[in-house]
């Protein structure tokens, strides 16, 4: 009898279950991003389109305020006052350790505006709401590619890219890609921030094109056997304003977790996820309001296979092969160690990250800045905090390092002309340095000596992508270790890492006599005990 | 001769456990001071606390077991022999004297034993605890109004208590087996009997 009940509950139970689990099943096939609007029946988008804008004016007609909010972003105006230092910075005045700076370079650079037709920094964006480009961000069909030097458009007419390739690229269906619009997924972000600094995993080191699909080991929250997050998971995005900033980085974020209603909407940091108590040992949580997530969980950087830049030496460019022809050199794991357009490289993959104190603000060293020049490398940037600072954690940042064109005389920086689509100013197709120089700074207005040199830099990335699997994060003895990755953090007493030597000796130096002492006494007292048995 | 129990069954399992512990302490308290690679610093952190809070946990019985017993009067500092103990040290043993001094149920350890166990109790063992309470709630100093304090004060005081810690050791164990035989002292203290009186020189005739 009870048997029976025993049995007749258990059927009930495993129903029961199977009922409730089939209903989450039927919930987790629906789309992850469920539109309301299926664009490929819009009579607006059926096309001929002969030209990006042309898309964007149909985009707007339903969308309309999407083009003023993007105007407002800082994807459009590259222009961003630093709250904190009151810097003017942003790509249309910052320089970088890779192609210096975008002015001067327009055409080329500007191919990661998300618009079309900038071709002067000196003056704002084109104002028109048909410059803005929505596809960049929005093509779900990974045809939508721009040209490398047209100012943001795409092909119109089949084009050798690179010239002299022999590669063609084809105008994309602009029609059949603006009926397939989307949400932003990671070949959308990817496309300009994946290839930085001129080509795959150049620039950051933790962004590149592994992360499209990578595996657990790279990246847990975007693998899809882990959380499969898209870029915009974390970075939230609010009326086409994208959370996450390199000016102004959220070193520490005291809001935690994100509650709707109750903090800022922004998941672009580790805590508004995972709080501030996120591990189940109480030790390693002690550990985070000092150490940044990123220092234990990314344990290295271009992890995925991509090689990132380390150094590149542009005072060796210009270097022609015998036939006057530009030259590619490789190094011995393969990737390009020579260009005569760019000087110099290493790569690095699986490359340990350096340590610092950061509070999340960032100084620029900007066109008319002096240069400390007797003291390289010089800052290209400065990043802020130290172990007074109770809003600085110990972060994980990639330096590049390299050696720059700067001004003699004046001691600045030199806006760098590498690129122009129509004369031979500059450097990448005249190989001139002072030619391409003079043409830089003249174009960006910036006073110029005509006495250069290259004088060796430096610039901080910190490094927040590529989160690892919990096993993989450091071992405790990696930074608590004598010649840990810490060596470098001032400030902070660090257990196995630090010690007072004066005290240490002393303390050996104690044991060690009273050892010795202690030794001394028992042979004292076994030689005179075996004289004294000799005498009797 | 009916032997006497110098030694309670509770004394001999707490110095016993306790000597176990500061042994295991001191093993995984200079891994993480950096001085060699034992467990992994991580997991000798972590030893480290439980084997703490052990000793904790035997101190707390240890001393409700001296006041309940009045044993705490055995650490007592006198100076009566105490003289005499320390030339013995200094020349006696050298020289084959006895030792001046016999331990009873009344006077367990001599007066310079005395002095070094109440120097432990005092002094070490107080230096070593509150600095390492404090290193193990580092995170909790502002709540509990200690924020002026620095790190590296406290793992200095607590290094420099291991130290003296590590130095008891040597001095105490080479004292021990300072006895007639090397084995003599310390018998004892795993039995609880002293040897009756003459024991151990027919012990030292045999050999």
């Amino acid at each position: 009898m009870h048997g029976m009940t025993f049995r007749g509950c258990m059927g009930f139970w495993a129903l029961l279950m199977m009922v409730l689990t089939s209903s989450a099943n039927a919930q987790l096939q629906l789309e992850p991003n469920p539109s309301t609007a299926d664009h490929s029946q819009f009579k607006s988008l059926q096309g001929p389109f002969d030209s990006g804008p042309e898309v964007t004016e149909a985009c707007l007609k339903c969308h309309t305020e999407a083009a003023e909010q993007i105007q407002q972003s800082l994807h459009w105006t590259w222009e961003y006052e630093h709250p904190v230092t009151g810097q003017m910075l942003g790509k249309r005045h910052v320089m970088n350790s890779f192609c210096g700076s975008v002015t001067s370079n327009e055409p080329r650079c500007t191919s990661c505006h998300v618009g079309y037709d900038w071709k002067d920094m000196k003056q704002p964006p084109p104002q028109a709401g048909n410059k803005v480009d929505c596809l960049v961000c929005h093509d779900t069909t990974g045809q939508y590619t721009k040209l490398p030097d047209a100012a943001g458009h795409p092909a119109y007419t089949p084009r050798e890219v690179p010239a002299g390739s022999g590669v063609t690229q084809l105008p994309p269906d602009l029609a059949s890609i603006a009926r397939q619009v989307g949400n932003s997924g990671r070949t959308n972000c990817g496309a300009c921030h994946f290839s930085g600094g001129g080509a795959d995993g150049v620039k950051h080191g933790d962004l590149d094109s592994s992360l499209i699909n990578p595996a657990h080991a790279l990246d847990v929250h975007m693998s899809p056997d882990g959380a499969d997050f898209t870029c915009a998971d974390c970075h939230t995005t609010t009326a086409h304003s994208v959370t996450g900033s390199r000016y102004l980085t959220n070193a520490r974020d005291s809001l935690g977790v994100d509650v709707p209603g109750h903090t800022d909407m922004s998941r672009a940091s580790c805590e508004s996820c995972h709080g501030f108590t996120p591990h189940a040992e109480q030790k390693l949580n002690e550990h985070v309001d000092r150490v940044a997530c990123q220092t234990c969980h990314i344990p290295a950087f271009a992890r995925g296979g991509v090689a990132t830049k380390t150094w590149w030496d542009w005072s060796t460019a210009g270097r022609l092969g015998e036939d006057g022809k530009p030259i590619t050199e490789y190094d011995e794991n393969g990737h390009v160690s020579y260009l005569s357009i760019k000087g110099n490289f290493h790569h690095g993959e699986n490359v340990v990250p350096k340590y610092r104190w950061f509070n999340g603000v960032v100084h620029y060293t900007l066109q008319s800045d002096k240069l400390d020049t007797e003291h390289p490398p010089v800052q290209i940037n400065t990043i802020d905090g130290s172990a007074a600072d109770p809003d600085a954690r110990i972060w994980p940042f990639k330096i590049m390092q390299g050696k720059q064109p700067y001004d003699r005389v004046n001691q600045t920086l030199l806006v760098t002309h590498v690129f122009s689509p129509d004369d031979d100013s500059a450097l990448w197709s005249n190989f001139d340095w002072p030619k391409a120089l003079k043409a830089g700074t003249e174009r960006a207005g910036q006073p110029y000596s005509g006495d250069f040199g290259f004088i060796e830099t430096e610039m901080h990335w910190p490094v927040t992508h590529m989160v690892a699997p919990a096993g993989d994060a450091l071992e405790c003895q990696a930074c608590h270790a004598e010649d840990g990755r810490l060596s470098d953090i001032e400030g902070i007493y660090i257990p196995g890492r630090d010690k007072a030597v004066m005290l240490d000796t002393l303390g050996w130096g104690a044991a060690f006599l009273v050892l010795a002492g202690s030794l001394l006494h028992a042979g004292g007292r076994i030689v005179a005990k075996t004289r004294r048995r000799k005498t009797k | 001769m009916k032997q006497e129990m110098v030694f309670k069954r509770f004394e001999r399992f707490w110095h016993w456990s306790q000597a176990a512990l500061i042994f295991f302490l001191l093993t995984t308290g200079f891994e993480i001071h950096g001085n060699y690679h034992l467990f992994g610093f991580g997991q000798a952190v972590s030893l480290h606390a439980t084997a703490a809070w052990l000793l904790i946990g035997l101190w707390v019985l240890a001393i409700f077991w001296h006041f309940t017993t009045g044993e705490w009067r055995q650490y007592l500092p006198t100076t009566d022999k105490l003289g005499a103990v320390m030339y013995y040290y200094a020349v006696g043993t050298f020289t084959g004297a006895s030792h001046p001094f016999r331990k009873t149920t009344q006077a367990k350890h001599n007066p310079l034993q005395r002095l070094a166990y109440l120097w432990f109790k005092l002094m070490i063992s107080p230096l070593i605890w509150i600095s390492g309470l404090l290193y193990l709630f580092y995170n909790d100093w502002e709540a509990v109004g200690l924020g002026f304090l620095q790190l590296e004060w406290v793992a200095w005081v607590h290094t420099g208590a291991a130290f003296l810690m590590l130095i008891f050791i040597i001095a105490h164990v080479y004292m021990a087996t300072m006895g007639k035989t090397v084995f003599s002292l310390i018998k004892p203290m795993i039995t609880g009997y002293e040897p009756p009186e003459g024991g151990e020189e027919a012990a030292g005739q045999r050999k």
